[in-house]
C-alpha cells in the first residue's frame, strides 16, 4: 500500500523537477510531494525491495543482458546499449506484475560524491530510454550506487570500462 | 560530550610569577625539517593511590607517553621520552634542573603530575618549560574522570603545541569516519569513531548497508552520513552518543553529500532527479528542503564558509567538475578554480582563509586554494587521494589516500598544511571518508 503512494511520489516529484529546471526557477521545492509521507524512521522508509532471482534470469536470457556500460564521465545511451534497453522494454511490458530498479554505478576514478551523481545521470539515461519504448514510468525506480558497488576488482581500464554500467533489476 | 575543567588554580602555588614571554618563533614551514627535541619525561604523582584506570605512578607514565606520540605526530618535534630518561620529583615539576636536561639534549621539557582527587577524578598537572632559557613557558591543569586520564594528556599536548606554533590546539578530537573490510566487490562498510591518536576504538554502524561520508555537527555530538539501505542513496543525521539515526529528507528522493552549517541548525546536500544534481538545504530537525541552485549539472560537495554566509560546492555545468562559491542562499554562484585539470571534494577551511580540495589530473591529489580562488598549492603526491577534512585549528587536512590495486586498500593520512610528509593514521581496518570533530572542551 505504501509502496504504491511512495511510488507516484516519486512519479510527480520528478516532474516536478524537470519543471523546474526547464523553468530555472531556484524558488522551486521538488521534495514537496515527499513531506506527506509521514515515518521518518530508516526502517518504515524502507521501500522493501524484494529481487527477483527467476525473473531476473528471465530478463537476461530474453533481452541478452540486464546491463548496459558507459565511457569514461558519460552518460549517453550507445546503439548496442539501446538494443539490449529495447529488449528489456519488451520484457518489461510481457511481465506487467514486476518493477525493474534502474541503478546506475561509476567507475572508482572519481571523487565519491560526484559518483554518486554520475551513477543517477547515467540510471535515468537508461530510464528515460525504457519510458520512450513504453515502461510505464511508474514501475521504474532510479537508483545510484556510484562507485560503492564494482563488479570487476582490477585498477585498470578494462576493469573501469565493466564498472561504468546501469543495471536494471527486476524488484516486486 | 564531557567537558575538562581547568584546574589552574590548583597549579598557582608551583608557578612563578613572571612576565609573559613573547611566544617562541617555530618555523613551521616546510614541517618536517623544523623538528625540535622535546624532554616528555614520566609524570610522578604526589601521593601513590590507586584510582578506576589504575595507580597514578602507572598513569604518569601513561599520560607522558601519550603527550610524546600526540607531540610527534604534530610533526614539529621530536619527543625524548618517556622510555630511556630520567624523571624527577614532585616537588621539581614546576622548577626542574634545567642544566640535566640541557646536557640531555632537549630544547624544551614537558614535566607534571598525575594526583588523585577525593571525588574519583585525577588532576594532570602540565607545565612547558624552555630550557635553553631555563624558564616555565606555560602550565595548565587538567582535572577529569579517572577514565579520562587521555583526554587529559592531550589537553596537555595541545597546551604545548599551541605555546610553541602560536595555533590553536587540534589533538584532543575525535575522527569519524568509514571502516572498510571485506573484497573490493563486496566491501562492508562500517561508521567507526576514534580518539584523534586511533584510541577508544568503536563501530558506530553494523554493515549491513553501505555508509559513506559521516561528517560531525559543529559540536561534535551528531553526525550526517550516507547510507543506500533500501537501494538508495539517502542523507541521515546520527545523534553520536545513543547511535540512533533518522533519515533527514523524507520519501523516495536520492539525497547524498551532507554537511552542517556552522552553527549546526541547517544541513547542505545534494539531490539528483532526472539526471540532474543539485543543492538543496533543510533544517537539521526536519522539514522542507529549500532548493539552491538549478543549473543543468551535477552540483555536490557543497561546504559551508565558517560564518556561514557562503558555501563552496564542485559542478560540472562547465563541462568538467570545478569549484564554484555563492551565497548560503544560493544567490551570487561565482567559479573560482581555473587552469588544468578537474577540481572536486571542496571544504571551508575554519579558519575561513583557505579551501580543501581533491585535484583530478592523472592523480588524485589534495591541494588548498585561496578562499577567493587562486593561490593554488598541492599537498599530496599519490595515486588517488580524496575527501578532504580539516582539523579544527586549520592547520592539517585529513584524507583517504586509495592504494591502486584489486585489493581496493584504502588508509587514512593528514598532512600539514605548510608542507612535509603526511602521516598515516593507524586504524584497525582499511579507512576512508575522514572527519575531524571540533576540539573538545
Amino acid at each position: 500500500m505504501r509502496t504504491t503512494l511512495s511510488l507516484t511520489l516519486v512519479a510527480a516529484l520528478l516532474a516536478t523537477g524537470a519543471c523546474a529546471r526547464r523553468d530555472r526557477a531556484v524558488t522551486a521545492t521538488p521534495p514537496l510531494a515527499t513531506q506527506q509521507t509521514a515515518p521518518t524512521t530508516a526502517n518504515e522508509e524502507d521501500v522493501g525491495l524484494v529481487e527477483l532471482p527467476g525473473s531476473q534470469a528471465d530478463l537476461v536470457a530474453k533481452a541478452g543482458s540486464d546491463t548496459i556500460y558507459f565511457g569514461t564521465d558519460k552518460s549517453d545511451v550507445d546503439g548496442p546499449s539501446r538494443t539490449i534497453l529495447t529488449a528489456q522494454a519488451k520484457w518489461m511490458m510481457a511481465n506487467p506484475a514486476v518493477r525493474a530498479s534502474i541503478e546506475g554505478h561509476a567507475d572508482e576514478r572519481g571523487t565519491r560524491e560526484y559518483n554518486m551523481a554520475l551513477g543517477e545521470r547515467r540510471a535515468n539515461a537508461a530510464r528515460d530510454y525504457l519510458v520512450a519504448q513504453g515502461v510505464p514510468a511508474a514501475r521504474l525506480l532510479v537508483t545510484s550506487w556510484g562507485k560503492e558497488k564494482p563488479v570487476a576488482t582490477g585498477a585498470d581500464e578494462s576493469a573501469w570500462a565493466q564498472n561504468r554500467r546501469e543495471v536494471t533489476v527486476v524488484v516486486k | 560530550m564531557k567537558r575538562i575543567a581547568l584546574a589552574s588554580l590548583l597549579l598557582a602555588s608551583a608557578a612563578i610569577a613572571q612576565d609573559a614571554p613573547p611566544p617562541l618563533e617555530v618555523n613551521v614551514v616546510g614541517g618536517t625539517n623544523a623538528v625540535t627535541a622535546i624532554a616528555v619525561p614520566v609524570m610522578p604523582t604526589p601521593a601513590a593511590a590507586d584510582t578506576a584506570a589504575g595507580p597514578t605512578a602507572a598513569l604518569g607514565r601513561q599520560v607522558a607517553e601519550v603527550i610524546a606520540a600526540d607531540l610527534r605526530a604534530t610533526g614539529l618535534f621530536t619527543p625524548l621520552g618517556p622510555d630511556g630518561i630520567d624523571s624527577y620529583r614532585f616537588a621539581d615539576a614546576g622548577s626542574p634542573a634545567y642544566a640535566t636536561w640541557r646536557s640531555a639534549g632537549a630544547a624544551q621539557l614537558v614535566t607534571g603530575y598525575v594526583e588523585a582527587r577525593g571525588d574519583g577524578r585525577i588532576t594532570v598537572g602540565c607545565y612547558l618549560h624552555d630550557v635553553a632559557a631555563g624558564r616555565e613557558l606555560t602550565h595548565q591543569g587538567f582535572a577529569v574522570a579517572a577514565t579520562d586520564w587521555r583526554r587529559a594528556a592531550h589537553k596537555c599536548a595541545d597546551t604545548v603545541y599551541s605555546r610553541l606554533s602560536g595555533e590553536s590546539g587540534f589533538l584532543d578530537t575525535r575522527i569519524v569516519y568509514v571502516a572498510e573490510s571485506g573484497p573490493k566487490n563486496r566491501r562492508i562498510k562500517r561508521i567507526a569513531i576514534m580518539d584523534s591518536d586511533g584510541s577508544n576504538h568503536r563501530y558506530l554502524t553494523t554493515g549491513s548497508a553501505t555508509v559513506t561520508t559521516p561528517r560531525f555537527s559543529p559540536r561534535g555530538d551528531k553526525l550526517v552520513y550516507m547510507t543506500t539501505a533500501g537501494r538508495r542513496p539517502r542523507v541521515m543525521i546520527m545523534d553520536v552518543a545513543s547511535g540512533t539515526s533518522r533519515s533527514l529528507v523524507p520519501g523516495l528522493v536520492l539525497t547524498f553529500a551532507p554537511r552542517f552549517s556552522p552553527n549546526g541548525r541547517q544541513v547542505v546536500f545534494s539531490m539528483a532527479a532526472g539526471g540532474n544534481t543539485d543543492l538543496y538545504v533543510v533544517d537539521a530537525d526536519g522539514g522542507t528542503p529549500r532548493r539552491l541552485t538549478d543549473t543543468p549539472g551535477a552540483d555536490t560537495s557543497p561546504s559551508y564558509s565558517p560564518d556561514g554566509s557562503r558555501i563552496v560546492f564542485e559542478s560540472d555545468r562547465s563541462g568538467t567538475q570545478q569549484l564554484y562559491v555563492m551565497n548560503a542562499d544560493g544567490s551570487g554562484q561565482k567559479r573560482i578554480s581555473f587552469g588544468g585539470g578537474r577540481f572536486a571534494s571542496p571544504t571551508w577551511s575554519p579558519r575561513g582563509d583557505l579551501i580543501a580540495f581533491t585535484k583530478i589530473a592523472g592523480q588524485f591529489r589534495i591541494g588548498v586554494m585561496s578562499a577567493s580562488g587562486g593561490g593554488e598549492r598541492l599537498l599530496t603526491d599519490a595515486w588517488q587521494d580524496e575527501e578532504p577534512s580539516w582539523a579544527p585549528n586549520g592547520q592539517f587536512v585529513m584524507f583517504n589516500r586509495i592504494r591502486q590495486g584489486s585489493s581496493g586498500q584504502t588508509s587514512l593520512y593528514a598532512v600539514n598544511i605548510n608542507g612535509g610528509n603526511p602521516r598515516r593514521l593507524p586504524t584497525p581496518q582499511d579507512g576512508s571518508d575522514p572527519s575531524w570533530s571540533p576540539l573538545q572542551r
